[in-house]
């Protein structure tokens, strides 16, 4: 019903969040960022087991050669940003937190390419088995953020079949402007490469969603997506509009089942990062090395659109922006909602960095309570857009209580930030419900063991 | 190579920098409202009010407000130094509570009862729960109840008509204090019992602009609605607590054969709905909790209003719905996205 369709589109636009978008660097080209000396290229940049390394210290590699690689499927190989000589295969500090065995290559400025390097045909005469071994050979992870290997989400299985490749050009984080410049620059190549895709899972309709905050986006896109049938769907600009299973709901209004993925409502997400990479694999046969990165923020001296290689450290590209200014804050990877804030400088760009935030200490937000205070305004239920109660989470994550954490969901909580953003007492509610989520499976193989040990006993 | 050997910071200043970097978990930017600016909005949104009774009343009406805040605030600080935790009357939830229960007093009482309101409304109304966000019931509501079954004599009494506000509608006064020398909510009950006959309707401009019988926040409808829609733009309040409040109040009076209009502007409904059921702490936190709880405290007031001998019935609603607000969070909870179909599965 239409009727039902638009009431409900009205509901679920009063959840989320409206920080300031800050878009600063709306306006300003994608412009090719540092050559770096060093670049750090970690073995694990998307969520799955980690690369093995196919180089060692002292080899010389080419650009766009591969480095990396695995026998896992749920993985996607690594490969070279610059030419130049391997110095070292070492762990080193990685933008997730944790130290990541990373290769580490002395550039010879060159940027001489691999013979591995080169178009691998027409994709359109290709069978989707065929796209998907070229994506991974590729590299291609999900750009926005999450690093999901690409081919895995274009290998639906057959009772799942998919209808709709809804292309991700909804940017909600505050700051970030990497993909509206994509969609501006080069939509052509999006479009291309959301063709790919479609063929890859054998999709009837593809749409492009773009928050209506970007008109030039959104005109640059539906021009290159007539020829094709593709259309724009302009969405509410609010945040977390771009997350994936708020995605989904806003387009189609199908809801995706809790703890299950796209596909199970016949749709694939893809950002428009991704789509770009893609066609860029098959078009001029180059693997994923480098990415749009947005470098914004008060902490930088100029905020910019870079085209940067994989690897470099975030300290060459925030030199390569004038430096940091004023008190050192926190220097974040990703949006100001969600990012990751780094403790060095000297963590590499991978390929799930859409932006370099740095944020000044001067403005920084300091005033978390020291101990969990809740007012019961009511505004993390009403905002929270996977419909979870996070006062009650937090307050439980907060007093260990893991079984009544498990009762109120923790675990489809996709820690967005609404509800700390929103609450009036500040609450630390996403590094609770982290705590929590952590508790909780603890707990679970805790419980796990002990059945197993009793059962053994019997 | 876009870097000149120049440009490259040395070495010293790059440890120095990564040691000043902060971490945190995000999100890293928050919301402007904050607990004291809330509070603050409910207080701008009361002052209307608070200024033309205080206009309407004088000295007596001044004293009332300034006792019970003094009360409030004195008694939120000499209890946190007590319990030995910081003092967070800079939060403006004390003042807030202590303007709320002058606000529910007569405009002429003893000094020392505003003061021992107060007093009450703090420490057993919300400190003897753990202080802010902990008490299960509205506490100003709580100062009121306790002066309210203590010294009923000059809680109920003084219900006179204050001259001032006679200049509004003087004729319409006139006529009915003549008539009854009551609140118009009892001359209702009168007439709804048929010993005496009037139309409600000629109470409705006394009502609406400057009402001379009741509690000092019930001055006027107008300036009340003028509050909730100053906390309705800043997004303070759910619109479906008063809205629901009245709404259940004016089809139950109609029910029972009251003017419906009447029923809501009359007594302490309008104020209750906009300023006491809204309370944060007090009402469920779902959206189809606050519409039971408010529903819930409109069924209640009726019942007080027109079967028990209370003069007025929202206090008790309140409270009372204040009291099933765990069991009803308890029961009323959102559905997680993308539970639909598991449920159906089921």
């Amino acid at each position: 019903m239409p009727w039902a369709q638009s009431m409900k589109s009205l509901l679920s636009l009063r959840r989320g969040v409206a920080p300031p978008a800050n878009k600063n660097t709306a306006s300003s080209s994608i412009e090719p960022g540092p050559g770096p000396e060093i670049v750090i290229i970690p073995l694990q940049q998307h969520i799955g087991p980690p690369c093995d390394p196919l180089v060692k210290a002292g080899e010389r590699v080419l650009l766009g050669q591969k480095i990396g690689d695995s026998e896992a499927y749920v993985s996607a190989p690594v490969h070279a940003s610059v030419s130049g000589e391997v110095t070292a295969v070492r762990e080193h500090p990685h933008p997730t937190g944790q130290d990541v065995l990373s290769v580490f290559i002395k550039s010879d400025g060159k940027d001489e390419m691999s013979p591995e390097v080169r178009p691998p045909g027409d994709p359109m005469e290709m069978s989707p088995e065929q796209i998907r071994v070229r994506i991974r050979e590729g590299g291609v992870v999900g750009l926005g953020g999450a690093a999901f290997p690409t081919h895995v989400k274009l290998s639906p299985p057959r009772d799942k079949p998919i209808e709709l490749v809804i292309i991700n050009g909804a940017e909600c984080e505050p700051y970030l402007t990497a993909d509206h410049r994509l969609m501006v620059e080069r939509s052509a190549d999006i479009i291309k490469g959301s063709l790919i895709i479609k063929r890859a899972v054998g999709a009837q309709k593809v749409i492009a969603a773009i928050e209506e905050n970007k008109p030039d986006a959104i005109e640059s896109m539906s021009e290159a997506g007539r020829e094709y049938g593709i259309e724009v769907f302009e969405l509410p600009s609010r945040y977390p509009q771009g997350a994936e299973k708020t995605l989904i709901d806003t387009v189609t209004g199908r809801e995706v089942p809790r703890g299950g993925l796209p596909m199970e409502v016949g749709v694939i997400v893809d950002n428009v990062g991704t789509a770009a990479a893609i066609q860029d694999v098959f078009h001029r046969g180059v693997p994923l090395v480098e990415r749009v990165v947005t470098v914004s923020g008060d902490g930088v001296a100029r905020g910019a659109n870079l085209r940067v290689k994989i690897g470099t450290t975030f300290a060459d590209v925030i030199d390569f922006c004038g430096g940091f200014t004023g008190q050192r804050g926190k220097l974040i990877m990703g949006g100001p909602m969600m990012g990751l804030a780094q403790y060095t400088a000297e963590v590499p760009v991978i390929k799930a960095t859409s932006g370099i935030l740095a944020l000044r200490g001067e403005t920084l937000f300091k005033d978390e309570p020291a101990h969990f205070t809740c007012i019961r305004c009511g505004r993390c239920v009403r905002q929270c857009p996977m419909d979870l109660m996070p006062y009650i989470l937090g307050s439980y994550s907060d007093a260990g209580m893991w079984t009544q954490l498990e009762d109120f969901y923790v675990d489809d909580c996709n820690e967005c930030g609404c509800c700390a953003y929103i609450c009036p007492t500040k609450n630390p509610l996403v590094q609770l419900i982290k705590v929590g989520k952590e508790g909780v499976a603890r707990r679970r193989q805790k419980m796990e063991s002990f059945e197993e040990a009793t059962s053994k006993r019997k | 190579m876009n870097m000149t050997e120049e440009d490259k910071p040395d070495k010293d200043e790059k440890a120095k920098r990564e040691e000043l970097l902060t971490i945190g978990v995000s999100p890293h930017i928050h919301d402007a409202d904050t607990t004291a600016r809330i509070m603050g909005w409910v207080i701008i949104a009361l002052l209307p009010i608070t200024v033309y009774s205080i206009y309407i009343g004088g000295m007596s009406t001044l004293i009332v407000v300034v006792m019970s805040i003094a009360g409030a605030v004195v008694t939120e600080v000499v209890i946190q130094r007590l319990r030995h935790i910081p003092v967070t009357i800079g939060d403006l939830s004390a003042l807030l509570t202590g303007l709320l229960l002058a606000l529910t007093l007569p405009p002429r009482i003893p000094f020392w009862m505003p003061l021992m309101g107060g007093i009450v409304a703090i420490a057993l109304g919300k400190q003897v729960f753990g202080g802010l966000g902990h008490n299960i019931f509205n506490p100003a509501l709580v100062g009121r109840a306790v002066l309210f079954v203590s010294w009923s004599k000059y809680m109920t009494t003084s219900w006179l008509v204050q001259p001032k506000a006679a200049v509004v509608n003087t004729a319409a006064i006139r006529s009915i204090d003549a008539l009854t020398k009551a609140t118009p909510l009892y001359t209702m009950r009168l007439v709804r019992q048929h010993t005496l006959s009037l139309s409600a309707s000629r109470y409705y401009k006394p009502l609406l602009f400057g009402n001379p019988w009741g509690c000092i926040g019930e001055v006027s409808a107008l300036l009340i609605l003028a509050g909730l829609a100053v906390l309705l733009m800043k997004r303070l309040v759910d619109w479906r607590i008063p809205v629901c409040f009245v709404g259940t109040v004016m089809i139950l009076s109609w029910i029972i054969g009251m003017d419906p209009m009447f029923a809501a502007l009359s007594g302490s409904v309008l104020f209750g709905a906009c300023f006491m059921a809204t309370d944060y702490v007090t009402n469920p936190m779902t959206v189809w909790g606050k519409v039971v709880f408010a529903a819930g405290c409109g069924v209640i007031t009726v019942l007080l209003r027109f079967y028990s001998n209370l003069p007025e019935g929202v206090m008790f609603a309140i409270l009372f719905m204040n009291g099933m607000t765990p069991l009803i969070d308890r029961y009323i909870k959102p559905r997680p996205f993308g539970h639909r179909k598991a449920v159906s599965e089921a």
